[in-house]
C-alpha cells in the first residue's frame, strides 16, 4: 500500500492534469470576472459606466488554466520523484557555499566602492546621475535602514513595523532644525541620530510587556500616530504640503554650487552635479558601513548577545538574570538611532520632505527587505535591498516594453504589484529569507554556521 | 443632545461596518494564530466587486428596484469575495502553516501590498462614486435652531443587514458540526484532527466566512459612502483591528463590541474633538488597550507557558 501511493502521484497523468488545468481556469474566471472582466470609468457626465475587457479575461484564465495544466502533468510528478529521494541530513552548510560567502562581502564592498566612477566611465555623466542617484543612493539608503531594523528585528527579535516612525523623526529632526537655527548637516546628522533614538525609547518603553504579532501591531499604530501628528500639527510641519528648501549637505564646509567658493571651484574642476550625487552616494555607503560594523561588533558584546538570547527564548532569558527591559530598550533605541541617521541624510539627499515619504508601506518594504533577506544576516539584508528595491527601480527602465504591449503600456504602475507578489513568493518558497543560516557568535569548539530549520526560535 | 443623538446614530452605523471586518480579523486569528494583515484589503476588493455587481444590474441589466439589486449585490459579493479569500489562504498561508512565526505575517503583508495594487491597476487609482440611493432620512428630534438629528434610511440598511448576517452567523457557529468543527479547531487542532476534524478544511472555511462578512461589510461601506477607492482597505483594516483587539481577540462577540465601540469613539471624537485627530484616537486605542489590557474587553487572558 504504501509503494502504491507515491507511484501515482510521481506518474504522468494527462487525465488528471486536464482536470486540475479546467479547474483552475473556473477558479481564476469567478476571481478576475469582476475587476479585470469589467472596468468602472467615469463618462462625460461624471457618471461611473462599464467597460468590458473580455479578451484580458480570457487571457488571465487561460494563463492560469494552462499553467497549472502543464504544473500537474510535468511538475507536480518530477517534485514527488524528487521528495521520494532519501535525502542526507545536513545541519552544517555545505563547505563550496562557506567558501563563497567568504569572497562575497569583500567583493561587494569593492563593487560598492568602484561604483560611481564605473558608473561615469560607462554612462556619461548625464547618464551617470540617474545610475548613481537612483540606483546606487536609493538602494543604500534601503539597505542602511534594513541593517539599522535588523538589530531590532534580525537580532533582538522584536517585530517592528513602525520603523519609518524614526527615519521620520530624524528627516523633520534635520529639516525643521536646519531651517530654524540654520545648523550644518554635520552636527545635526548626530542630533538626528540621538532624537530618533529618545524616540525609540519613549514609543519602546509602553511596548515592553508585548511580543510577536502584537507588538508589530503596536509599532505600526505608533508609527501611523506620528505621521498622522506630521500631516495634522500644520504650523510646525507644514502638513501634507511639506518642508522643501532643505538645505544641502557640504564637503565639509564646501557647498556643492556653482560660485567661486563651491567644490567645483576649489578642486579646479568644471561645475557639474554630479559630484554632490557622488559625495552623497559616498556619504550614505559610509553611513551604511558603520551600520554593518557597529552591528557585528555589537553580537560580541554582552548586549548584543542578550539580543540575540532574548530573540531566541525572552522566558529562559529572564531566567538566566538578563534584564529584558533594558535589553529591549537599546534595540529600540540604537535601531530608531540609525533610522534617524538615514532620515537626516534623506531629508538633506531630497531637499523636501512631506509626510507621504513616510507611510505605513516604507515600513513593510523595510520589514521585508529584513526578513526576505534572513532575519539577523547582514549579507541578506543587502541582497534583498538590491533585488527588492533595485528590482522595482528597473521597472522604470523597461520602456521597451511599451513596444510588446503598446504605448498605453506603463511598467511603473506594476512595481508595487510586483513586490508584494514577490514577498509572498519568497515567503512561500523560502519562509526563513534568502539566507537563512545562522553565525553562533559563541561557540565551544569550532565556528560553524547553522542552517536556519534548525534553529527553534521562542516567543521571543 | 441632538448632536449627541446624531453622533450615536452614525457612530452605531460605522461601529457595525467594523465589527464585521473585526469577525474575520478575530476567526482568523483564533484559528491559526495569525494577523491576517491583508483582511482590510479583501474589504476594500469586496466593495469594488459590489460596486461593479451593482452596476451591471442597474446599467445593463436595468433592475429598477434597488432592494433587489441590493440583495444581488450582497450575495455575488459574498460568493466572489470568499472565493478570493479561499484563494489567497491556499497560495499565500497554507504553505506556511506550522512554518517560521513571521512568515505568515510577512506574506500577509505583501497580499495586502499585492491587492492594493492590484486593484489599483485593474480599475484606476481615481475614486469610485456611485448614483445616491436611499436617500430619506426619519427625523428624530430637532433642535430649536433647527438641526435635526436624523437616521437616514440608508443606515436602516446598514443596521438590519448587519444584524441579518450576525444572526446567520452566530446560528452557523454556535448551532451547526461546522462551527463546532471550527470552535474545535480553534481550541485545539492536533486533538481536533486526532478527532477526525479536517483541519485543513475547517481553516479554509474559516476563510471563507470571514470573507463574506467581510463582503457584507464592503457592500455596506458602498451603500453607506456610495465611494470606494484602492485606498480604503488600510485605514478601516487597522481601526477594525483594533476592534477586534479591543474586544479581546479570538472572542466573536466582543469583536462586535469592539465595532461598536471604535466607530462610537470615533464619531464621538470628530463631533467634540476634533476631525484632524480621529484617526490618531482610534490608532491610540489600539495601542493603549494593548498595553493595559492585552485579553480585551471579552477575551481569555493569555497564559505564558513554559
Amino acid at each position: 500500500m504504501a509503494a502504491e501511493a507515491p507511484s501515482s502521484a510521481t506518474r504522468i497523468d494527462v487525465a488528471r492534469a486536464l482536470r486540475e488545468g479546467a479547474l483552475a481556469g473556473l477558479i481564476a474566471f469567478g476571481l478576475f470576472l469582476p475587476l479585470i472582466g469589467f472596468n468602472t470609468v467615469q463618462n462625460i457626465h461624471n457618471e461611473l459606466v462599464l467597460e468590458t475587457r473580455w479578451p484580458l479575461l480570457a487571457a488571465m484564465v487561460a494563463i492560469m488554466a494552462i499553467g497549472r495544466f502543464l504544473y500537474a502533468l510535468l511538475v507536480a510528478p518530477w517534485r514527488a520523484r524528487l521528495a521520494l529521494r532519501p535525502r542526507p541530513e545536513q545541519v552544517a552548510v555545505a563547505p563550496w557555499r562557506a567558501a563563497l560567502g567568504r569572497w562575497v562581502v569583500p567583493c561587494a564592498l569593492g563593487f560598492a566602492v568602484v561604483y560611481p566612477p564605473l558608473a561615469l566611465s560607462l554612462a556619461g555623466v548625464q547618464g551617470a546621475v540617474k545610475w548613481i542617484d537612483n540606483f546606487g543612493v536609493q538602494i543604500l539608503i534601503y539597505v542602511m535602514l534594513g541593517w539599522g531594523l535588523n538589530i531590532v528585528v534580525g537580532l533582538a527579535g522584536l517585530l517592528d513595523l513602525g520603523y519609518v516612525a524614526f527615519y521620520a523623526v530624524g528627516a523633520y529632526s534635520y529639516a525643521l532644525l536646519a531651517q530654524a537655527f540654520g545648523l550644518s548637516f554635520w552636527i545635526l546628522l548626530p542630533l538626528a541620530g540621538c532624537l530618533a533614538a529618545f524616540w525609540g525609547m519613549l514609543l519602546g518603553f509602553p511596548v515592553l510587556r508585548l511580543r510577536g504579532d502584537y507588538l508589530a501591531i503596536v509599532t505600526l499604530a505608533f508609527g501611523e500616530i506620528i505621521r498622522l501628528v506630521l500631516i495634522n500639527w500644520v504650523p510646525v510641519t507644514n502638513g501634507y504640503a511639506g518642508i522643501s528648501g532643505i538645505p544641502r549637505p557640504s564637503f565639509f564646509g564646501i557647498p556643492f554650487n556653482a560660485s567661486d567658493e563651491g567644490f567645483a571651484a576649489r578642486f579646479g574642476l568644471e561645475f557639474s552635479p554630479i559630484y554632490r550625487t557622488i559625495f552623497l552616494y559616498y556619504l550614505i555607503l559610509a553611513l551604511a558601513l558603520i551600520t554593518a560594523a557597529l552591528t557585528v561588533r555589537m553580537r560580541r558584546l554582552p548586549i548584543g548577545r542578550a539580543w540575540e538570547a532574548l530573540r531566541e527564548d525572552e522566558i529562559a532569558c529572564r531566567s538566566l538574570g538578563i534584564n529584558t527591559t533594558n535589553t529591549k530598550l537599546t534595540a529600540f533605541a540604537i535601531g530608531a538611532m540609525f533610522a534617524g541617521f538615514a532620515g537626516s541624510f534623506f531629508a538633506a539627499r531630497q531637499g523636501f520632505i512631506s509626510p507621504e515619504s513616510f507611510t505605513f508601506m516604507e515600513s513593510a518594504v523595510i520589514v521585508a527587505i529584513v526578513v526576505l533577506g534572513g532575519m539577523g544576516s547582514l549579507v541578506g539584508v543587502a541582497v534583498a535591498a538590491v533585488i527588492m528595491i533595485g528590482g522595482t527601480e528597473i521597472m522604470r527602465e523597461l520602456d521597451f516594453l511599451k513596444i510588446v504591449f503598446g504605448r498605453d503600456f506603463d511598467p511603473t504602475q506594476y512595481r508595487m504589484l510586483l513586490f508584494g507578489f514577490a514577498m509572498v513568493l519568497i515567503m512561500v518558497w523560502k519562509p526563513r529569507g534568502l539566507i537563512a543560516t545562522r553565525d553562533p557568535s559563541t561557540f565551544l569548539k569550532e565556528r560553524k554556521s547553522i542552517a536556519g530549520s534548525h534553529v527553534k526560535e521562542g516567543h521571543g | 443632545m441632538e448632536v449627541f443623538i446624531q453622533q450615536l446614530i452614525n457612530g452605531i452605523t460605522l461601529g457595525s461596518i467594523y465589527g464585521l471586518i473585526a469577525l474575520g480579523y478575530t476567526m482568523v486569528f483564533g484559528i491559526i494564530g495569525m494577523v491576517n494583515f491583508a483582511h482590510g484589503d479583501v474589504f476594500m476588493v469586496s466593495a469594488f466587486i459590489a460596486l461593479v455587481t451593482f452596476l451591471v444590474l442597474t446599467t445593463w441589466l436595468g433592475i429598477g428596484s434597488i432592494v433587489v439589486a441590493l440583495l444581488i449585490v450582497l450575495i455575488v459579493a459574498m460568493l466572489l469575495t470568499s472565493l478570493v479569500n479561499w484563494a489567497i489562504e491556499r497560495i499565500a498561508y497554507r504553505p506556511l502553516r506550522g512554518s517560521f512565526r513571521l512568515a505568515p505575517l510577512i506574506s500577509a503583508i505583501g497580499m495586502s501590498i499585492f491587492l492594493s495594487n492590484f486593484v489599483q491597476v485593474a480599475q484606476g487609482p481615481r475614486v469610485k462614486s456611485i448614483p445616491p440611493f436611499f436617500n430619506e432620512v426619519i427625523v428624530l428630534m430637532t433642535r430649536d435652531d433647527g438641526y435635526e438629528a436624523a437616521v437616514s434610511y440608508k443606515q436602516i440598511v446598514v443596521w438590519l443587514v448587519t444584524a441579518a448576517l450576525l444572526a446567520v452567523f452566530w446560528f452557523v457557529v454556535t448551532r451547526t458540526a461546522l462551527g463546532r468543527a471550527q470552535r474545535a479547531c480553534e481550541q485545539d487542532q492536533k486533538m481536533a484532527a486526532l478527532l477526525g476534524i479536517d483541519v485543513d478544511r475547517t481553516v479554509s472555511i474559516t476563510f471563507i466566512i470571514a470573507a463574506a462578512l467581510a463582503a457584507v461589510a464592503g457592500t455596506m461601506y458602498l451603500t453607506y459612502y456610495g465611494v470606494v477607492s484602492f485606498a480604503d482597505g488600510f485605514v478601516p483594516g487597522v481601526k477594525a483591528f483594533t476592534a477586534a483587539v479591543l474586544g479581546g481577540i479570538g472572542s466573536l462577540p466582543g469583536a462586535v463590541v469592539g465595532g461598536l465601540l471604535i466607530g462610537l469613539v470615533e464619531t464621538m471624537w470628530s463631533a467634540y474633538v476634533s476631525t484632524d485627530y480621529k484617526d490618531v484616537a482610534a490608532f491610540s486605542i489600539l495601542a493603549i488597550t494593548m498595553i493595559f489590557l492585552p485579553q480585551g474587553i471579552l477575551g481569555r487572558p493569555d497564559v505564558e507557558k513554559v
